[in-house]
């Protein structure tokens, strides 16, 4: 089946899937600088799948109670409060108002904390301990080490002279080279002829390695289930000449659907337009074929770096080291064996 | 609103609260257009703004009086329009006096009533007609909000100077009205820095004219206030001095609640309106003709002149062939307003005994309005309540959990309330229509049939109003006739025997009792009793039969105004006043903004929108002086519903706290007015009652017991009071916890923690939420303090998944005295860290915050804050 | 999670080069990028008796084609009993364990997983075969059973050298298979984590025959327990040091206790083997350190690769190194 590219590079995943005429690519183009955080993706979602609800929790992460991509939730709006160098906007928000430091890095540290158990394994872990989670929100102006004392207590930063509130949906990326499509041994995940990467809930036996084979942290699995879940991109919509059920919702027109191919082009003019409106800091994010997934079938238009929105910066799939990987092995092995020989073959020398 | 050059949002959060019409400003913004927002706290509407201006709630009008006098100060008004089409020329009665006379009060004020004498605020000469206006119980009865709010009836005729240049003038009287309103006096007031005020104003005046147009938009932040009329006013002078109204990508869009609040205005569910606005009889109207009389002026222009055939066809729908000639149509089967019948009067009525029985259909009162407590405590003293809706809901468990519950103030085993609980479809589960926001109906099918007990509001009145008749069948007492009268048969359909909801509209529509055909537009109503129609400014909605609030054409193969999209009141119109969108000889004011005009070759008005004015009526028509009604509109006269044609920059009469808005403070406020003496509303509505006290404000002492201002609205994850989203797992769990937004330096100042609790502590109550510290709120500097605004949701109640303490429990009943809208937009409070008590405690514990700011006894604060009524009686008797 | 993978974040923790780590260092909310690893002990547990299995059934072959019965008999029930528990140990970590054979629907070159499946298939039985022909000295020597009793070791011996032949993969194939993770510790470390797992399956083996073997019949078994813990000690410290901040969790919280506890035991082992040549005492305890000490590579490996998993600086900041490289390669002169 490793044909050129199979594992690294540009391709059509469809066609190396091996559907003789397959139809036009289809994915996702999320637009998050018209997003307005209303989470109506993430309701339509789990009314149309049926996933459960991931459960009550003030997470403390501004607006985002979700907390992240699970297997009980396969949108995830993220909400990010941003106290950014004036002259982003028209005219700074609170310009000439009696404005203290930015709250953003005590909040962070607190939110930090908020575990919160979604019915999901590992679940939405908090990770970072608060200490770095305060250093990495106050980003890249802050230096030196941030104070996590009572928010609004920090002294020596500048007072707010502007605010971004940034709002992104997250899902699934239906990657071109998907890790988890790769990797799973039963078969249970499989290429779509759209080129989307779906799980067959009937096959798959809850191994779990599709989990930390995903560079994006998307795939889940479900407790008391076993089994693995993700954003199936409404295959059972699509199927039928529907759009997926969260872009249906979107009452902005932030998730669009459509073939892959005009969704790129119409994200380039979309960034060109926003970087001529003075949008210095508009991004595309995964709409590459060039980059180390091949690029994504769902991908987006950001407003900052991909972490900021909890995306890895530059995701490789691990399979493209995979031929390596056997390589080293097949040392190692043969080196077992040699050591064996060594060891017995020393004796009657 | 998607051609608008620029958009304005004051007092909404239209992204958050009304996310599907936001998809429009979007489009404008996509356009070119610059979006503008302007609320005190940073929401999701402000993070797609292109700015956002961050104001102290409840000093909406000093900003926008000061957008007023930048335009009278710079002369950057729409001449051409502002002469045409608004009273700017009209000559007012040499005895008005101004606020700034008077330290803001205006002429006629009556210290023992409240209330002002508009004797005085007429145009020059018709003094008279100020008499009509009895101001007292037009207060009582929400006056203001009949005709459509669009003003009571005024003569025709009356003295104008195109110069602009008459001292009494209307747009010199403006001009010294607001010329105190500079953009330091904004700052002062508002908190907004100068250059920012400068800069919105800029934006508004330059996107305005021939060639541009600016929206402006507003919902319940700007309503909700004690003068909240007046904040609505003020925005309609801008946009009427910027030529913006009846234009497409101008006008004013009132954000409506929820789906269909203005198809219960227009259909009403108050207390002082029948449908389409006609005001519900007094009781001084004890004939039909005396109630039309009150309605419309004898001499008045426009279309309120056929108010006789609205009526006697209402009256011809509600009782059939009962109603004739001979009988005034059964006007005498209508009740009676003998006063205040509003909500929150029902509600202390109830806490005394003098109400037994209340229904509640889709409300949730023990968390939806303001002071909760009264609300709940009134319930609990009711013979029975019937409470229909989708959950169980706090207003029908109040009596067994709840805030009073816990302070052993409602015990349930001695609750006098029998509560009976029904089921209600939701709208999937049932047909009819919606009226949203833009006075579009919209139909609706039925997806599948309600569960079990759950029935439509349609099946519950029309089955209700069935048994009641047949079990009076037998009465003679002349008091059911009414009843018994009334025109009560409607074709049913399915097991559960379900009224047809299009019957019902047919008859809305309206219909030629003689040969049933369906009337297409209210022009052919009469007043002889041959024709049915059950709201005027619905007629046309089942024109030919067809229901065309049913039609679903796509945008794509229709024109941009997309007429063939269900169907807008009045007669499918999309822009009302649209005459307004060509000039006074019937051109448009430009190409870019072509809408209707003048056809001459035809003779008719045309163009992408159904015009607004007579179809055949020439831009050159003058009326003969003894004409009145619809003759006697002129082909420039564009506010066809006016009673001069003309739109109002000053309001003569129909309005009850002044005939121009004017800054006063909120009723619960920790500065003084920078503007007046006269500190708030002189004549808001008041309930002075031990068991509603409003917290001090300046000039009273003690105001600094409650230091902070704090305002509540809505998240997009939850409905209003949380019936139809606290309850679903999928709604409940994206904000799951009542919460209190509070900047980082006011968590400083009161030791508040990120996601620890605090509470929030008023003259009525205290309740507890968690603390969300956030950049999104910032400190303001008004009157050289520093003044910290809180936020909070209030849609949390003790039902449902998510639950906590609901932020209407904090406010206090005092309300507008033109609608009697209760003001739950700003209050004062204080916050401290930590929950709140529990049980007995709690009560003592905000009765001491009582004490601390003097409020006990029978103490209020005063209406009057200003000594100017007794330097003018001194200087009468001098 | 568990506060060892927390203390990774700490600014003092950051490690080689903590100015990257700090600068420009975002997140959202400090929550990871990556899910961490749903397996539980199992699969560490899995690892090593894998490899134990693997090392095991080569010793096997070896003592057989040596005439050591002794040690051939003890590896070759280990083998047996090791490759018993890890087929456990996999199938007990499923979510549907039940679904067990779905892993036998297919065989995917890509999937480490799958291939693993299918080495145990052959392994497994190979190893079990070789194993009951030790039983064939209890059989009696007459009928039918005694048949079987002169077939078996034949078979046995066959069957041992497929295994033997089989083990290398087994005891390696699980260093792919962590290793083609998005996990940046295990990732990262693919060149050398085959070493170790062979390093460590040789060296647990050795210790096998350490335990179990007369002195006279473990000769092999001290070379082999050497050269075993040698390979292991070696690419551990590799992985521990060679890869920049990713190294870090190798070296932190309960990763780096139980890395440096079983490279303490390896040397022990190795060195007991070697000078315990003559005492049977200090052999079956340096045996048992090599078990242990494998135990503990496999265990401290995995914790390694949950913690890197866990805190998004493991993702982002090589990630970002990256992109700045690339940035700069493009600018400078070629």
């Amino acid at each position: 089946m490793v044909g050129e590219n199979s594992l690294y590079g540009p391709l059509d995943p469809a066609l190396d899937a091996g559907y003789a005429d397959a139809p036009a690519r289809m994915g996702f183009f999320t637009d998050t600088s018209i997003c307005i955080g209303c989470k109506a993706c993430e309701v339509a979602c789990k009314e149309w799948n049926l996933v459960p609800d991931h459960g009550l929790s003030l997470l403390g992460m501004s607006f985002d109670n979700t907390g992240a991509l699970t297997a009980n939730s396969w949108r995830h709006v993220a909400f990010i409060e941003q106290p950014i160098p004036a002259g982003q906007r028209q005219s700074p928000p609170f310009r000439d108002t009696p404005t203290g430091p930015s709250s953003e890095p005590a909040t962070a540290a607190l939110a930090a904390t908020t575990a919160i158990d979604t019915g999901t394994i590992p679940g939405a872990d908090p990770g970072g301990e608060p200490e770095s989670a305060a250093r990495m929100a106050a980003g890249p102006a802050m230096l030196g080490m941030p104070t996590s004392g009572l928010p609004g207590r920090q002294q020596g930063r500048e007072d707010r002279k502007d605010l971004r509130w940034l709002m992104m949906s997250d899902v699934c990326k239906h990657c071109t080279h998907a890790a988890c499509l790769d990797v799973c041994p039963t078969g249970a995940l499989f290429r779509t002829e759209f080129g989307t990467v779906v799980v067959q809930q009937d096959i798959c036996n809850g191994c779990g390695y599709c989990i930390p084979a995903c560079p994006y942290g998307v795939i889940d699995q479900r407790k008391g289930d076993g089994r693995a879940w993700k954003c199936t991109l409404c295959y059972d919509r699509i199927g039928d000449g529907l759009t997926p059920a969260c872009a249906q919702a979107c009452p902005t027109q932030s998730i669009q659907y459509g073939p892959l191919d005009e969704l790129r082009e119409r994200a380039e003019g979309r960034v060109a337009d926003l970087r001529a409106a003075g949008q210095t800091t508009a991004r595309l994010y995964g709409h590459d074929p060039n980059d180390g997934v091949g690029g994504d079938g769902a991908f987006f238009l950001l407003l900052d770096e991909p972490e900021v929105y909890g995306l890895p910066p530059d995701p490789v799939v691990t399979t493209r080291d995979l031929p390596d990987m056997w390589k080293r092995a097949g040392f190692a092995a043969l080196t077992m064996l040699a050591a064996a020989a060594v060891a017995f073959v020393g004796r009657s020398a | 609103m998607a051609n608008a050059d620029c958009i304005i949002i004051q007092g909404s959060n239209m992204a958050e609260a009304h996310p599907v019409g936001f998809q429009w400003v979007m489009e404008a913004k996509l356009r070119g257009a610059r979006v503008i927002h302007v609320d005190p706290r940073f929401t999701r509407t402000s993070a797609l703004a292109d700015t956002y201006v961050p104001i102290r709630a409840g000093s909406d009008i000093a900003f926008l009086g000061g957008i007023v006098r930048y335009i009278l100060e710079n002369e950057l008004d729409f001449r051409e329009y502002v002469l045409a089409y608004t009273n700017a020329s009209t000559i007012v009665s040499e005895d008005f006096r101004d606020t700034e006379d008077l330290d803001g009060l205006f002429s006629g004020y009556d210290p023992t009533t409240g209330t002002y004498n508009p004797r005085s605020w007429q145009y020059a000469g018709q003094e008279g007609d100020g008499a009509r206006f009895d101001t007292t119980a037009e207060r009582e009865t929400a006056g203001a909000l009949q005709h459509e709010s669009h003003g009571k009836p005024v003569r025709a005729l009356s003295g104008r100077d195109e110069t602009l240049q008459h001292p009494r003038c209307v747009y010199q009287i403006l001009k010294r009205h607001y010329a105190r309103y500079t953009p330091e006096m904004v700052a002062r007031t508002c908190g907004v820095p100068v250059e920012m005020f400068e800069d919105v104003a800029r934006a508004w005046t330059q996107n305005s004219g021939r060639e541009r147009t600016s929206a402006l938009i507003y919902s319940v932040g700007w309503t909700q206030h004690s003068v909240g009329v007046q904040y609505i006013r003020t925005g309609a002078i801008i946009q009427l001095l910027l030529g913006n109204m009846g234009r497409p990508g101008g006008g004013i869009l009132a954000l409506r609640g929820h789906a269909s609040i203005q198809g219960s205005t227009d259909v009403p569910t108050l207390f002082n309106l029948l449908p389409g606005y006609l005001p519900m009889p007094q009781v001084k109207h004890t004939t039909f003709d005396e109630w039309i009389g009150g309605i419309r002026h004898p001499t008045q222009k426009g279309f309120w002149g056929n108010a006789s055939a609205y009526g006697v066809s209402l009256l011809k729908a509600y009782w059939g062939d009962a109603a004739t000639p001979d009988n005034d149509f059964c006007y005498d089967y209508l009740p009676r307003m003998t006063g205040d019948h509003g909500t929150y009067r029902q509600v202390l009525n109830m806490i005394d005994g003098k109400i037994k029985g209340y229904f509640l259909l889709g409300q949730n009162p023990a968390v939806g309005s303001a002071h909760g407590r009264a609300q709940r405590l009134g319930m609990a003293n009711l013979d029975w309540l019937v409470v229909r809706d989708l959950f169980m809901i706090e207003s029908a468990t109040f009596w067994k959990r709840g805030p009073e519950v816990e302070s052993g103030e409602i015990t349930p085993e001695e609750c006098r309330t029998e509560v009976f609980f029904l089921p209600a479809a939701s709208h999937v589960e049932k047909e009819g229509t919606f009226t949203q926001t833009q006075r579009m109906l919209q139909w609706r099918e039925k997806a599948l049939d309600p569960p079990g007990d759950c029935r439509s509001e349609l099946w519950f009145f029309y089955h209700l109003g069935r048994i009641i008749r047949r079990k009076l069948a037998a009465s003679k007492l002349p008091r059911d006739r009414a009843v018994l009268d009334l025109a009560w048969d409607y074709p049913m359909h399915g097991p559960q025997d379900e009224p047809s909801a299009e019957a019902v509209l047919f008859e809305i529509n309206g219909y030629d009792v003689a040969t049933r055909r369906p009337l297409s537009t209210f022009n052919q109503l009469r007043d002889d009793g041959s024709t049915v129609g059950g709201c005027w400014i619905y007629c046309g909605v089942y024109a030919d039969g067809v229901n065309q609030a049913a039609r679903r054409k796509p945008g794509r193969e229709q024109s941009w105004v997309a007429p063939e999209w269900g169907w807008a009141w009045p007669a499918n119109r999309r822009i009302m006043y649209n005459r307004a969108s060509a000039d006074p000889e019937g051109r448009p004011w430009s190409e870019r903004k072509a809408y209707v005009w003048w056809d001459a070759e035809k003779g008719e008005w045309t163009g992408v929108d159904v015009p607004d004015f007579e179809k055949n009526k020439p831009p050159s028509y003058r009326p003969p002086p003894e004409a009145t009604g619809v003759e006697a509109l002129a082909g420039d006269d564009p506010f066809i519903l006016q009673g001069d044609g003309k739109g109002w920059l000053y309001v003569p009469v129909g309005l009850i706290d002044g005939p121009m808005p004017t800054h006063y403070e909120p009723v619960e406020s920790p500065v003084r007015n920078p503007l007046y003496g006269q500190q708030a509303n002189p004549t808001r509505k008041t309930y002075q009652r031990p068991d509603n006290p409003t917290n001090p404000s300046p000039p009273e002492p003690h105001s600094d017991v409650f230091p902070y201002v704090f305002s509540v609205s809505r998240l997009t994850e939850h409905h209003t009071a949380g019936g139809m989203s606290r309850t679903v797992k999928y709604l409940a769990e994206l904000q799951p916890e009542m919460f209190v937004e509070v900047s980082p330096e006011l968590a400083a100042e009161r030791g508040l923690t990120h996601l620890d609790f605090a509470h929030v502590i008023t003259a009525r109550a205290a309740i507890e939420a968690r603390v969300l510290v956030t950049d999104r709120l910032t400190p303001l500097v008004v009157e050289d303090r520093v003044i910290h605004q809180i936020w909070l949701p209030y849609h949390w109640g003790g039902e449902g998944l998510a639950t906590g303490d609901s932020a209407n429990d904090l406010f206090g009943i005092t309300l507008d005295p033109n609608v009697l809208i209760q003001e739950s937009k700003v209050g004062t409070c204080d916050i401290r860290p930590g929950r709140r008590p529990t049980g007995p405690e709690l009560a003592d514990y905000v009765a001491e915050y009582r004490r601390l700011a003097g409020l006990t006894g029978d103490h209020y604060p005063p209406i009057i804050t200003t000594d100017a009524l007794d330097r003018e009686h001194h200087s009468d008797g001098g | 999670m568990t506060a060892e993978a927390t203390n990774a974040a700490t600014p003092e923790a950051a490690g080689a080069r903590p100015d990257v780590a700090d600068r420009g260092l975002r997140s959202y909310y400090g929550r990871p990028i990556l899910k961490a690893p749903v397996w539980r002990h199992d699969i560490p547990a899995y690892l090593f008796t894998g490899g134990l299995a693997a090392g095991s059934s080569i010793l096997a072959a070896g003592a057989d084609l040596t005439g050591r019965p002794a040690m051939r008999r003890a590896t070759r029930l280990a083998s047996l009993a090791a490759v018993g528990a890890s087929t456990y140990f996999l199938i007990h970590d499923l979510g549907r364990p039940k679904r067990f054979h779905h892993m036998l629907r297919v065989a995917k070159p890509t999937s480490p997983m799958s291939v693993g499946t299918w080495i145990l298939a052959v392994f497994g039985p190979a190893a079990g075969l070789a194993a009951v022909a030790e039983a064939a000295p209890l059989l009696p020597r007459h009928g039918v059973l005694g048949l079987a009793g002169r077939a078996l070791p034949v078979a046995g011996t066959a069957s041992g050298y497929l295994a033997a032949g089989v083990a290398p993969a087994l005891a390696t194939y699980t260093a792919v298979l962590l290793a083609d993770t998005a996990v940046p510790s295990w990732h990262e470390a693919y060149p050398q984590l085959p070493f170790v797992f062979a390093g460590s399956a040789l060296a647990s083996a050795s210790g096998v025959g350490l335990l179990a073997a007369p002195l006279s019949q473990s000769g092999p078994a001290r070379r082999l327990a050497v050269i075993g813990a040698a390979m292991e000690v070696a690419a551990s410290h590799r992985i521990e040091t060679g890869m920049g901040l990713v190294s870090e969790p190798y070296t932190q919280g309960r990763a780096g206790r139980r890395l440096r506890a079983a490279r303490a035991l390896s040397v022990a082992g190795a060195a007991g083997a070697v000078l315990g040549r003559r005492n049977r005492l200090v052999s079956a305890l340096s045996g048992a350190a090599l078990i242990a000490a494998a135990a503990l590579t496999r265990f401290g490996i995995f914790d390694g690769g949950v913690a890197s998993a866990k805190d998004p600086k493991y993702t982002v900041t090589p990630q970002r190194q990256r992109l700045e490289q690339a940035a700069a390669g493009d600018h400078s002169p070629t």
